[in-house]
C-alpha cells in the first residue's frame, strides 16, 4: 500500500490487517481486519470482553499487537508511539474518563492543542510577542470552535474533577477534538450518561462528523444500540476476538449471527446500562 | 447625585403623542453614534461591544429586510430565543418597519407557541436557532398566516433547506439591497409612526385561563419608562444586564422603555447558565427581577454558608446580625446610633462587600422585585446586606409598573407609592384600579375581556389591596387566592409559601386550606441542596422521588416548617405536609412561565394528595404518568408519606 497524502471522503483512512493479540492464554484479537473510510461514523459493537477496547488501544498505540498491521493513510503505523500517532491525526477518548481532575476545563482542552504549538519551552517561558500571539490564536480556536460547539461556556474555569460525570465526558471530547484529528476514536462516549446527556453527546458526535468545519471520521465503540444504529454509516460486530460481520446498520440488525451473539442477549445488554 | 440626574433627564424630549420608540431610538443612536456602547454581548469568552451606530445599522437592515420580505404596517413579527442583541435588533427592526412585536418565552411548549402565533396572526417568526426553528416548522401548517421563519444561529442548521426558512444574515442582505434602491425609506417609515400605534402585542402568562394578548402603544411604553426614571433616575453611563425573558414585560420595560430613554448599556450574558457569573463581571447599577431570582441568590448564600468553615460562618452570623439590626432601624425610620454605624461599616468591610460582589450586587443603586409576592424574610435579607431592594407593582396591562417604593421609605409588606402621572384607587370591593398614560389599548381580539378590564380609562387589575396609613399600597394576593378557613379566618397562601421557601431546602411549596379547618402544605424539596445534605449524612438514594420520601428528609423539612411556623398565629400554621414526588414545572402546566403557581390546576391534578392530607391517612399511593418536554412518558408508582408538624 502506498502512503497517500490526498485522501478523499470514501477512501480508506485506516486499515487493520489480521490483528492478533493475546494476553497470556487469552486471545483478545484473533486476526481481525477492517477498513475505516474517511468521513464515516464506523461503530464497533460486541458483548463484554469481545476485544473492542483492545482493538482501540492497538490503533491509538497503547497496545502493540503481536501479529498483523495497522495502516493509517496507507502508512504502516505499528511501530509508532501514541504521541506520534496523535501528530498524524488520531485522537481518542476513553471508556472511563481520563481527564486531569485538578486542572480547569480550559487547561484540559489547551492540552489537546499541544501538538499544534510551535514555540518551545524557552520562548514559552519568556512569552514574547510571537508566542503570545500564538497563544491567543489557540485560545480563539478553543473558544470559537470547541467551547461553543460543546456548550461548556459556564464551566470553562472550573476544575474538571469537580464536575459531574456527563460534563467530564464532554470535556474529554473537547480535548480530543482540540487536536483537530482526522480520525477520532470514541470509546463508549455514552456510558454512564443520563438520557439528556446521551442526546447531547449524540448530537455533538454528529456535529463533528458532518459540520464542514470538522468532518472528523469517527470510530465509535458503544453499547447503546439505539444511538449506534442511528448514527453509524457502518457497524463492525466483534465477538471474542473475531469479526462476525461488518456492514450498514440495516444489515447488521437482520444478521442472525449478530442477533445470536449480541443483540438477542437482552440481559447482558441490560447489565451494561 | 440623583438630583443632578433628574435635571438632566428633564432636559430630554418630552414624551408626546408624536413620539414613537423608533423615533426615540433613531435620535439616541444619532446622538451617541460611534462614541458610546449601546450593548455588549459575551461571546466566545469576551465581552463584545456594539456602539449605537452598529445598533442603528443592524436595525435598519433588519427593518428593510422585513419590508422587502413583505412586512406591512401592523403585521406581527414574533420573536423567540435567549436574550441576545439579534433578538432586540429584530424587535426594534419590526417597530421601525411599522410592524408589531410579539415575544414568546423560549421554553414555551409547542401548543403554547401554536396558540400565540395563530391568535396573534403572526407573519414572521424570528427564532434563535435550530430548536426554535423546529418548533416553528412543526406548527407551520396549522398557522396559515405564518410566512417566513427567520433564524440567526447556524448551529445544527446544515440540513435545513425548506423554502419557508431564511437566515437573519440573508434578511439583512435584502435590507441592504433595498437601502441602495431607496436610501430614504428607513427614515420615511420611522417618520410615519404615531405614539398611539400598537408597538407590542404581549401575552399575559395567565394563572387561570388561556393567555390574553395585551396591545401596548408606543406612548404606553415610553410614558411608563419616563415615569419610573423620574422616580429613580439612571445615567447613560450605567450598566444593565438583560438576562430575563424578553417575553416578560419587566425586561421590555428595562431594556426598551427605560434603556432607550436613558441610553444605558445593555449587557447580554454568554448563555443562560452563565448569567449569574456574567452579572458579577458587569456589576449592574440597576436590576429588576422577579422574586425567584432573589430567592435563588438567598439560597446560594445559605448553601455556601452551610458549607463554609467555622470562622467564616461566625463572621457571616455576626455581620448578618448587625445588618439585620441596622436594616430594621431603617425600616422603622429610626435614627441609627453612631456605634451601630461603626459596626455596620465593619460588617460591610469584612463580609458584606465581598458577598455583594459575589452576587453581582456591588454597584447596584436600585434593585427591584415584582411580578409575584416576595416574602419579608428574603426582603430583610437583602436590606441586611445593604442592597436597596424595592418592591414594585405592575402588570403587562400598564406596560410594566405603576407603583414603586421610594428611597428611604421602604416597608416590606407594601409596594410603595404610585409613580408620577399614575392614579391608583381601591374600589369598594377592595380591587386595585389604575389610571395612567401607560394603561393599555385593549386585549387583542377579545372585546369582552377588554370591556371587563378597562372601564372609563381605569384598569381593573383583579388584585385586591388597600392603602395603609403611610399612603403605601398593599397588594393582597390575586383576589381568588385570598383563602378563608372554615371558621371564617382569612389567610394569604402566598405569604406562607414564601415563608416556607426561605428555607434553602424547600424549592417550592403549595399551601392548601381554603374552606378547610386547617392549613396543610405540599413541599417540593430542592434536589441539589438536599442531595448534598444527604451525601454528608451518608444517605443513599437514586432519584428525586426516593430522596423526597426518606424519613430523614421528612425530619429535616418538618424542622424547616416549624421554623417558618414560629411567629405565626396558631390558626394559620402549617400543621401537616407531604413531600411531592416531583418538582412543580411550567411544562406540566403547574406553574406559569413566570413560575406562579396555578392553584386551580394543581388542586385538580393532585386531588388525591389533598384529600389524603385532610383525612386520617398517613400516606397516599400515587400511580401516574408524567410527560417529558419531548413527549416521552414515564410511569410513576410511589407512596407518599404524610407528616404532622409537631408544635414548637
Amino acid at each position: 500500500m502506498s502512503v497517500s497524502t490526498d485522501i478523499k471522503p470514501g477512501d480508506v483512512l485506516l486499515e487493520l490487517d489480521g490483528l492478533w493479540m493475546s494476553f497470556g492464554k487469552v486471545c483478545a484479537l484473533d486476526g481481525i481486519s477492517a477498513k475505516i473510510k474517511k468521513g464515516e461514523i464506523h461503530s464497533v459493537i460486541g458483548p463484554n470482553g469481545a476485544g473492542k477496547t483492545v482493538m482501540m488501544n492497538c490503533i491509538s498505540g497503547l497496545y502493540h499487537p503481536q501479529k498483523g498491521s495497522i495502516y493509517y493513510r496507507g502508512e504502516k503505523i505499528n511501530h509508532l508511539k501514541p504521541h506520534e500517532r496523535a501528530t498524524r491525526g488520531i485522537a481518542r477518548t476513553f471508556q472511563k474518563v481520563e481527564v486531569f481532575g485538578g486542572m480547569t476545563v480550559l487547561d484540559n482542552i489547551r492540552l489537546g492543542r499541544h501538538i499544534h504549538y510551535k514555540s518551545g519551552v524557552l520562548s514559552g517561558s519568556l512569552y514574547l510577542g510571537k508566542t503570545a500571539r500564538e497563544e491567543i490564536e489557540h485560545r480563539k480556536f478553543i473558544e470559537e470552535e470547541i467551547i461553543d460547539l460543546l456548550e461548556i461556556e459556564h464551566i470553562r474555569h472550573k476544575p474538571v474533577g469537580m464536575l459531574p460525570y456527563g460534563l467530564q465526558k464532554r470535556v474529554e471530547l473537547g480535548r480530543a477534538i482540540a487536536l483537530e484529528p482526522e480520525l477520532l476514536i470514541l470509546d463508549e462516549p455514552l456510558a454512564g450518561l443520563n438520557l439528556e446527556e446521551v442526546e447531547d453527546m449524540a448530537r455533538f458526535i454528529l456535529d463533528i462528523n458532518q459540520e464542514k468545519r470538522w468532518k472528523i471520521t469517527c470510530l465509535l465503540v458503544e453499547h447503546d444500540m439505539g444511538v449506534v444504529m442511528d448514527l453509524s454509516d457502518n457497524v463492525y460486530v466483534l465477538n471474542f476476538g473475531n469479526m462476525i460481520v461488518d456492514g450498514p446498520p440495516e444489515e447488521i440488525q437482520k444478521n442472525p449471527e449478530v442477533i445470536k451473539a449480541y443483540l438477542g442477549e437482552e440481559d447482558l445488554y441490560a447489565t451494561r446500562k | 447625585m440623583q438630583q443632578g440626574n433628574k435635571a438632566a433627564f428633564k432636559a430630554m424630549d418630552k414624551i408626546t403623542k408624536e413620539l414613537t420608540i423608533p423615533k426615540l431610538f433613531y435620535s439616541q443612536a444619532k446622538k451617541y453614534g460611534k462614541e458610546r456602547v449601546a450593548m455588549r454581548e459575551k461571546e466566545f469568552g469576551i465581552w463584545r461591544p456594539f456602539t449605537w451606530h452598529d445598533y442603528l445599522e443592524n436595525v435598519k437592515h433588519i427593518a428593510l429586510g422585513l419590508v422587502s420580505l413583505g412586512l406591512e404596517e401592523g403585521d406581527k413579527v414574533a420573536m423567540i430565543g435567549d436574550n441576545r442583541p439579534e433578538g432586540l435588533w429584530a424587535e426594534m427592526g419590526t417597530l421601525c418597519a411599522r410592524g408589531v412585536g410579539v415575544w414568546l418565552f423560549q421554553d414555551s411548549l409547542m401548543n403554547e407557541v401554536k396558540y400565540i402565533i395563530d391568535h396573534s396572526d403572526t407573519k414572521f417568526i424570528v427564532g434563535e436557532g435550530q430548536e426554535e426553528v423546529d418548533k416553528a416548522i412543526s406548527i407551520l401548517h396549522e398557522c396559515p398566516k405564518l410566512k417566513k421563519i427567520i433564524w440567526d444561529d447556524p448551529k445544527g442548521m446544515r440540513n435545513y433547506d425548506q423554502d419557508c426558512l431564511i437566515s437573519l444574515k440573508e434578511v439583512m442582505r435584502l435590507g441592504r439591497e433595498l437601502e441602495k434602491e431607496k436610501p430614504d425609506l428607513f427614515e420615511e417609515l420611522i417618520g410615519k409612526g404615531h405614539g398611539d400605534d400598537v408597538a407590542l402585542l404581549f401575552y399575559t402568562s395567565g394563572t387561570t385561563a388561556l393567555p390574553k394578548g395585551v396591545l401596548l402603544s408606543h406612548y404606553n411604553m415610553l410614558t411608563m419608562g419616563k415615569n419610573l426614571m423620574t422616580v429613580d433616575p439612571c445615567k447613560d453611563t450605567d450598566d444593565y444586564v438583560s438576562y430575563l425573558p424578553f417575553a416578560w414585560i419587566g425586561e421590555q420595560m428595562m431594556s426598551i422603555s427605560c434603556g432607550l430613554q436613558i441610553g444605558y448599556t445593555l449587557n447580554f450574558p454568554e448563555s443562560s447558565e452563565t448569567s449569574q457569573e456574567n452579572i458579577r463581571e458587569i456589576g449592574p447599577h440597576v436590576m429588576f427581577a422577579p422574586p425567584r431570582m432573589y430567592e435563588q441568590m438567598t439560597r446560594t448564600v445559605q448553601v455556601k454558608y452551610l458549607d463554609a468553615a467555622w470562622i467564616k460562618r461566625k463572621s457571616f452570623e455576626i455581620a448578618s446580625w448587625i445588618g439585620y439590626h441596622v436594616a430594621d432601624l431603617k425600616f422603622g425610620k429610626k435614627a441609627i446610633p453612631f456605634y451601630w454605624k461603626i459596626l455596620e461599616w465593619f460588617a460591610h468591610i469584612l463580609v458584606q462587600k465581598k458577598l455583594k460582589d459575589h452576587l453581582g450586587l456591588s454597584r447596584v443603586r436600585n434593585a427591584y422585585t415584582g411580578g409575584a409576592a416576595m416574602g419579608p424574610d428574603h426582603f430583610r435579607f437583602f436590606h441586611s446586606l445593604g442592597v436597596n431592594l424595592k418592591q414594585i407593582y405592575g402588570q403587562t396591562e400598564v406596560a410594566g409598573i405603576s407603583v414603586v417604593h421610594r428611597n428611604g421609605d421602604i416597608k416590606f409588606d407594601t409596594v410603595g407609592h404610585p409613580i408620577p402621572e399614575t392614579e391608583v384607587k381601591i374600589t369598594e370591593e377592595g380591587e386595585i384600579i389604575t389610571k395612567s398614560p401607560s394603561v393599555f389599548l385593549g386585549y387583542y381580539k377579545n372585546p369582552e375581556a377588554t370591556a371587563k378590564t378597562l372601564q372609563d380609562g381605569w384598569l381593573f387589575s383583579g388584585d385586591r389591596g388597600f392603602i395603609d396609613e403611610d399612603k403605601h399600597i398593599v397588594v393582597f394576593d390575586r383576589t381568588k387566592d385570598v383563602m378563608i378557613l372554615k371558621d371564617g379566618k382569612p389567610f394569604a397562601p402566598q405569604y406562607l409559601e414564601t415563608r416556607l421557601k426561605f428555607s434553602p431546602y424547600i424549592k417550592d411549596s403549595w399551601v392548601i386550606g381554603d374552606q378547610r379547618d386547617c392549613i396543610t402544605a405540599v413541599i417540593c424539596i430542592d434536589y441539589a441542596v438536599i442531595g448534598k445534605w444527604a451525601d454528608t449524612k451518608k444517605l443513599t438514594y437514586t432519584s428525586y422521588p426516593e430522596l423526597a420520601q426518606k424519613p430523614e428528609v421528612y425530619d429535616l423539612i418538618e424542622e424547616q416548617i416549624r421554623k417558618a411556623n414560629k411567629d405565626l398565629p396558631e390558626l394559620v400554621k402549617v400543621i401537616k405536609f407531604v413531600n411531592l414526588y416531583k418538582e412543580l414545572d411550567a411544562d406540566d402546566d403547574e406553574l406559569t412561565r413566570t413560575r406562579k403557581l396555578r392553584r386551580e390546576f394543581v388542586g385538580k391534578k393532585y386531588e388525591d394528595i389533598v384529600n389524603a392530607l385532610y383525612s386520617n391517612a398517613d400516606g397516599v399511593h400515587i400511580d401516574t404518568t408524567i410527560t417529558y418536554e419531548d413527549g416521552r412518558k414515564t410511569h410513576i408508582k410511589t407512596d407518599l408519606h404524610i407528616r404532622k408538624v409537631k408544635p414548637f
